[in-house]
């Protein structure tokens, strides 16, 4: 009888402590808001482009964390998708050409001596990457530039070209190599296959 | 000197073939025509370039500056000119162009002034180390790495070893070799420099032991030197040149990954870089040259040349005897890590320390890779002790995570992998490519959290500026409004200054309806304004400014309301209308006439009141007189005096009537009194009295009925004050005269703003705003303008006649909101032309549309309202017929002959009984029945009088007028619904009564049903006309009646679509309400058109 008390009592105490524990960790440890919007939100571009029909990068994470498709982040390309894919442990569906195609990596470019001035390029972009001011000519400042595209639109002479990131040699990085797994003779061409077949003979 | 070897894992032992160029010495290469040096030679930023094309440049003049800490500077390596400082080709993985100065060599190859310095140990060191920075030295082995950045390490890391690498692992190279064969002392020098600025415990020169004559020249040279220095020859094995492969060798330590040797006490120095070093400091002469191994089998002679940094491969290949045809492959460094390059133009820089020239036989073709069979021999060779295979499959699988979880970036890419691979799996080739995807991911991440941080600052910044321009906002309408409470509290009193005029009693009684309205609204108003804020909607601003001013209007009407009750009550309305004036003229004029009628009965009479009525005659002549000028005076437009406008209707005047009246009936019963004394007397004066009684009987009736009238009158003056509108059209005038001179001013706004926005002008946006300003002021005049005339109406729908809109105001309304469908046509056309053709303005223009047609849409209800309460007013005007004189009369005719019926039945029905007649009981029946129905009569009579006062007491004038002019439908419909009614009340009682009473009823029937039928014509006649109007243009009414109908049922549909659309299709359902609504307004409008 009392190795049944012993049992119960140690049981109950056992409860209570981890209970106290629990209950106190929760409210210690709290987490504000919900810690899935800001990892989704950090392996979006952050372009702020608006191509998937939200207002920005932030508004589409908190969308994609309540079950919106991961595939309508054209900026971000196949690879955000899977990265999404991974981290919400959801299948990987190819970009959904709707909301845009995946582009180069472009920045905007603005040909001086014919802007205006007009100031809305400035006022459009969403990470303020272009300098001017009223009646001054502008400029993008090409580190800061998402290329976005959203000042293309606004700008009333269209003195504003998306001009692709021109590969320097400090970006220049190497291809995958070619597959040489050709696995049946015929994988190769004839020729190629004749030659090679000498070159090791 | 030998201390204990380690070893290091894997390594491959590739035929070594360097021999071929170490059988001669060092030669200087000759100075090549042009000089090419590239920017960028190594990690880091590009050099700055001091020089611009045609400059003169001397041997070792600094021709390009380094920016930041990792880059260093480049000089020139002859003397000549600068031609140009474009792209070129450089020795680079990608054979892509990068900026070049290139130089014109004069041949004359002059040094530039330079000066070794005497005695740096004396120096402090930073300085010395910026001697050697300014010199452009960098490591001579792989990387190019600045050697000033390493020299610096000892600032903040404890060095305890320096290790000197000697080793050149790589097969073909034999720079080192060489150099040290022949420069073992400047070798020494720079080891010594090196020293001096790091001060390590240990130094160890780590060389392979294929360098035999190498070993031996350096031990010779460091014979006697009194560092502690030991040269360490390492077993041959490839990559054992690797710095931290070498440090493993030479002391076992191991660098932890992701770290630099200086972490663990260690620094590595290129024997290259020694004797750059020593050549800097001591003789300053800056990395102009280095030595470089030509060698392949397509050249002649390989050999090692001291050659010039920027010279042309093609320069160095043809001095060294090159065969064209036998070169396969031009390879830049060793044949494992080198690059091959294309182009023989391509100048050599600070790093090359090979260039092979390879026929086929040496370096054939790479056959194709085949799939990788997991033999596991490339894990054995890898000297870092990675994974090949595994990261062969995570790179080939774009598994970049994984990849870099195997520690990728660890890899040396030595290439000793490939070497080993049987499949001939291009190994490295996946790691590099592994690399730059992950370094770019990297970057991207980067440049995201970046961009990340960019917008949330502006973000913040937008909500703050919000937040301003908010504040800013309100305290701007807290003014407007307080200015605006100002300038209506000035109206207000203007209003009260003319209020003694014109404010009596039926005033005070509008003032509390107004105060009560105003109430009201600002209660509305309120709750919309707070259910505003609860939903958080975007009109809570004007809202709130509706609020505010509706409580300031609130406000003064209460405050208006309580001036006016406290304020003496006493003095009748003074009547302006000259209506009144002219009935009081006229009144008195006949009191005037019946008093010297009285009179002259009394003289005649010799009555004794003889002087009472001629002071009576008197007062009313005065009346009269008075009474007459007021009318004329207000007749010819002047403003009638105060008191004489009141006479006939004051308390005093009444008194005075009423006064007369009782003295007639004195004299009436003083005359009776004594005519029946004298009829008793039998006096023969009798008769005469007996008339003079009858005589003072009619006048006592006339005074009494006088008295009466004055009574009524005094009523219905007090009832008519009402009548007077609470604005008088002046004011409306005033109101209706700003709001136009508003509406001016915004339309002239606008238009400049047009104009601006079409020419981009800057100040569109604050235009804009000016704009929004004006059209809510506008808004708001039009609001205090339409509520004084809805005031007005309330008035004048209480007292005159006249329709609570005129047909001139609808027509305003109605071309009011024609214009604005015009104008909403237009802006709605632009607008869509401007979408079209992609205009920046289109968006803006939308916004101008939709405000258009919110207006356009008030214009329509507005005008709707008007007709409406017009026809409400017609249609009680129309239905006044109905109870028009003649109806009455008809009705209290049938009720007088059913009363006399009733009359005759009851006395038949008496006599029946008192004769004890068997038909009795049914007469009695009959009685009871006709009593029945004399009572509805009677009360029929008495509803149509009622109906009557309260349609002639609202309406008493122009009802008729209107119903003339106007035969409205509706409400000749509800006459002809009237008139079925009682037709059908007259054929109930008929079918109910009896034969003796049937006669009359059914002339009644027949009566009432040709009335009916009257109004029934009337109706048909007036919709005929309106269908034959229309049919004359062409419309077929009924058609219409339908099309309006369904137009409406469209505008609902296409809201409630609107309303459960999604955003996207809001645009498409948007423009579809728009032309639903636009249709319906035109059916709308030709049907009122002809319906009219």
């Amino acid at each position: 009888m009392s190795a049944v008390l012993i049992a119960i009592l140690v049981l109950l105490g056992l409860g209570l402590i981890f209970g106290i524990l629990l209950g106190y960790s929760s409210i210690r440890f709290k987490v504000e808001g919900n810690p899935l919007v800001e990892q989704v939100d950090g392996l979006l571009p952050q372009t702020q482009c608006g191509q998937c029909g939200h207002p920005g990068c932030r508004p589409y994470a908190e969308a994609i964390v309540n079950g919106e498709a991961i595939n309508k982040c054209p900026p971000g390309g196949q690879s955000t998708i899977d990265a999404l894919a991974d981290l919400l442990d959801v299948e990987a569906i190819p970009l959904d050409a709707e909301h845009g195609e995946e582009q180069v990596k472009s920045v905007a470019y603005i040909r001086e001596d014919e802007c205006i001035g007009c100031t809305k390029c400035i006022q459009a972009c969403p990470v303020d990457a272009i300098l001017g001011a009223a009646k001054q000519m502008h400029t993008v400042i090409t580190t800061e530039c998402t290329g976005c595209d959203l000042c293309v639109e606004p700008c009333p002479v269209d003195c504003i070209d998306m001009l692709p990131i021109e590969t320097t040699l400090n970006t220049w990085q190497w291809n995958m190599p070619k597959s040489g797994v050709d696995l049946i003779a015929t994988d190769l061409r004839p020729g190629v296959s004749q030659h090679s077949a000498e070159g090791k003979a | 000197m030998n201390a204990q070897i380690h070893s290091f894992h894997g390594g491959i032992h590739p035929p070594e073939n360097k021999r071929q160029s170490t059988g001669g010495c060092i030669t200087e290469a000759p100075v090549p025509s042009r000089i090419i040096l590239p920017l960028q030679q190594h990690i880091g930023l590009p050099a700055d370039p001091l020089v611009k094309m045609g400059d003169k440049v001397l041997k070792g003049q600094t021709v390009a500056e380094a920016i930041g800490r990792i880059s260093a500077n480049i000089h020139a390596s002859t003397s000549g000119t600068v031609v140009a400082i474009e792209p070129h080709p450089v020795p680079h993985m990608s054979g892509m162009m990068a900026d070049c100065i290139i130089i014109e060599a004069d041949g004359n190859d002059q040094w530039a002034e330079h000066q070794g310095l005497e005695d740096y140990q004396k120096l402090p060191k930073p300085e010395l180390i910026e001697h050697i920075r300014k010199a452009g030295v960098a490591g001579m082995g792989g990387a190019g790495f600045p050697t000033d950045v390493k020299l610096h390490l000892g600032d903040d890391h404890i060095v305890n070893t320096l290790i000197i690498n000697a080793a050149e692992c790589e097969p073909y190279i034999t720079a080192d070799d060489m150099l040290m064969r022949e420069r073992a002392d400047k070798i020494l020098g720079g080891i010594e420099i090196i020293a001096h600025l790091l001060k390590p415990l240990h130094i160890i020169v780590g060389i392979e032991d294929n360098k035999p004559q190498a070993i031996r020249a350096l031990q010779e040279a460091f014979d006697g030197c009194t560092l502690n220095l030991d040269i360490i020859s390492v077993p041959t094995k490839y990559p054992s040149g690797g710095e931290k492969q070498l440090i493993k060798l030479l002391t076992g330590v191991e660098v932890p990954s992701g770290k630099i040797p200086a972490d663990v006490g260690i620094v590595c120095q290129n024997v290259g870089t020694t004797t750059a070093v020593f050549d800097a400091v001591h003789h300053g002469k800056p990395l102009v040259s280095r030595i470089i191994t030509i060698t392949g089998e397509a050249v002649a002679h390989p050999q090692n040349l001291e050659a010039r940094i920027g010279t042309p491969f093609a320069d160095l290949l043809t001095f060294c005897g090159l065969s064209e045809q036998h070169l396969a492959r031009l390879i830049v460094g060793g044949p494992m890590m080198g690059l091959t390059v294309e182009n023989q133009q391509i100048p050599m820089i600070k790093t090359s320390n090979c260039l092979i020239a390879g026929s086929i036989n040496e370096f054939p073709a790479q056959p194709p890779a085949q799939a990788c069979i997991r033999c596991g021999m490339c894990e054995q060779v890898c000297p870092v002790e990675l994974l090949p295979q595994q990261l062969h499959w995570f790179a080939k699988g774009k598994e970049f995570e994984k990849a870099k979880h195997h520690n990728l970036f660890d890899c040396i890419e030595c290439g000793a992998c490939s070497y080993v691979c049987p499949s001939n799996i291009p190994l490295v080739q996946y790691y590099r490519f592994a690399k730059g995807e992950i370094r770019k991911e990297d970057a991207e991440q980067r440049k995201a959290d970046h961009a990340r941080l960019r917008f949330e600052a502006r973000q913040a910044r937008q909500e703050q500026e919000q937040l301003e321009k908010e504040l800013r906002r309100k305290a701007r309408a807290e003014e407007a409004a307080k200015s605006q409470a100002a300038k209506r509290d000035a109206v207000i009193t203007k209003q009260a200054s003319s209020a003694p005029e014109s404010t009596g009693e039926p005033d005070l009684k509008q003032l509390k309806t107004n105060a009560a309205v105003a109430r009201t609204k600002l209660k509305k108003a309120e709750k919309a304004l707070s259910n505003a804020q609860a939903k958080g909607l975007d009109g809570i601003d004007t809202l709130q400014e509706t609020v505010n001013q509706l409580q300031a209007k609130s406000d003064t009407a209460a405050q208006a309301y309580e001036q006016a009750q406290q304020a003496p009550a006493a003095p009748a309305a003074p009547v302006l209308d000259i209506k009144q004036l002219k009935t009081n003229a006229a009144i008195a004029r006949t009191k005037l006439k019946k008093a010297e009628k009285q009179l002259a009965n009394a003289r005649d009479n010799g009555a004794d009141n003889i002087a009472e009525l001629e002071a009576e005659v008197k007062a009313l002549t005065d009346k009269s007189a008075t009474a007459e000028a007021a009318f004329k005076a207000a007749e010819s437009g002047e403003t009638p005096p105060v008191t004489p406008a009141a006479p006939a209707f004051t308390q005093a005047q009444l008194d005075d009537l009423k006064a007369g009246v009782d003295a007639l009936q004195g004299k009436v019963d003083k005359a009776k009194a004594a005519y029946e004394k004298a009829a008793a007397s039998d006096s023969p004066a009798a008769p005469k009295m007996a008339d003079g009684v009858t005589k003072l009987e009619g006048k006592l009736k006339d005074a009494e009925a006088e008295y009466q009238q004055a009574l009524q009158a005094n009523q219905a003056g007090t009832s008519a004050p009402p009548a007077t509108p609470a604005f008088t059209q002046a004011q409306l005038d005033d109101l209706k005269a700003d709001v136009d001179a508003l509406q001016g001013k915004v339309n002239k706004a606008k238009a400049a703003y047009e104009k601006a926005a079409a020419s981009d002008s800057p100040a569109a946006p604050k235009m804009a705003d000016g704009v929004t300003k004006l059209e809510g002021k506008l808004k708001d005049a039009e609001a205090e303008y339409q509520q004084a005339l809805q005031a007005n109406q309330a008035n004048t729908s209480a007292a005159p006649a006249a329709p609570a809109f005129s047909q001139a105001q609808l027509d305003d309304l109605k071309a009011d909101a024609e214009a604005l469908q015009g104008k909403v046509n237009k802006a709605k056309a632009a607008y869509e032309k401007a979408a079209a053709s992609d205009s920046p303005a289109a968006p803006k223009m939308a916004d101008g549309v939709t405000k258009l047609e919110g207006k356009l849409k008030d214009a329509e209800a507005e005008y709707q309202q008007a007709l409406q309460a017009n026809q409400a007013n017609t249609s009680a005007a129309p239905a006044a017929p109905a109870f028009s004189q003649a109806q009455l009369d008809d009705l209290k005719a049938d009720a007088e002959t059913l009363q006399g019926k009733v009359n005759k039945a009851r006395a038949a029905y008496e006599k029946a009984a008192a004769s004890d007649s068997p038909a009795a009981p049914k007469m009695a029946d009959g009685v009871t029945k006709l009593e029945d129905k004399l009572r509805d009569a009677e009360a029929e009579y008495q509803q149509a009088l009622q109906a009557n006062n309260a349609s002639t007491s609202t309406a008493p004038a122009a009802i008729n007028n209107v119903a003339a002019e106007k035969p409205d439908a509706k409400a000749l419909k509800q006459q002809v619904s009237i008139m079925r009614t009682k037709l059908k009340k007259a054929e109930k009682a008929l079918s109910e009564a009896d034969d003796s009473t049937r006669a009359e009823l059914e002339q009644d029937v027949a009566s009432l049903t040709e009335r009916y039928e009257q109004a029934q014509a009337e109706l048909a006649d007036l919709e005929a006309t309106h269908i034959a109007a229309a049919a004359a243009a062409g419309i077929d009414l009924k058609q219409l009646k339908i099309d309006a109908a369904l137009a409406r049922a469209a505008i609902t549909k296409a809201e409630r679509a609107l309303s459960k659309a999604e955003d996207d299709a809001q645009a498409n359902l948007q423009a579809e309400l728009l032309s639903a609504q636009q249709k319906a307004a035109e059916l709308n409008s030709t049907l009122e058109r002809f319906s009219k």
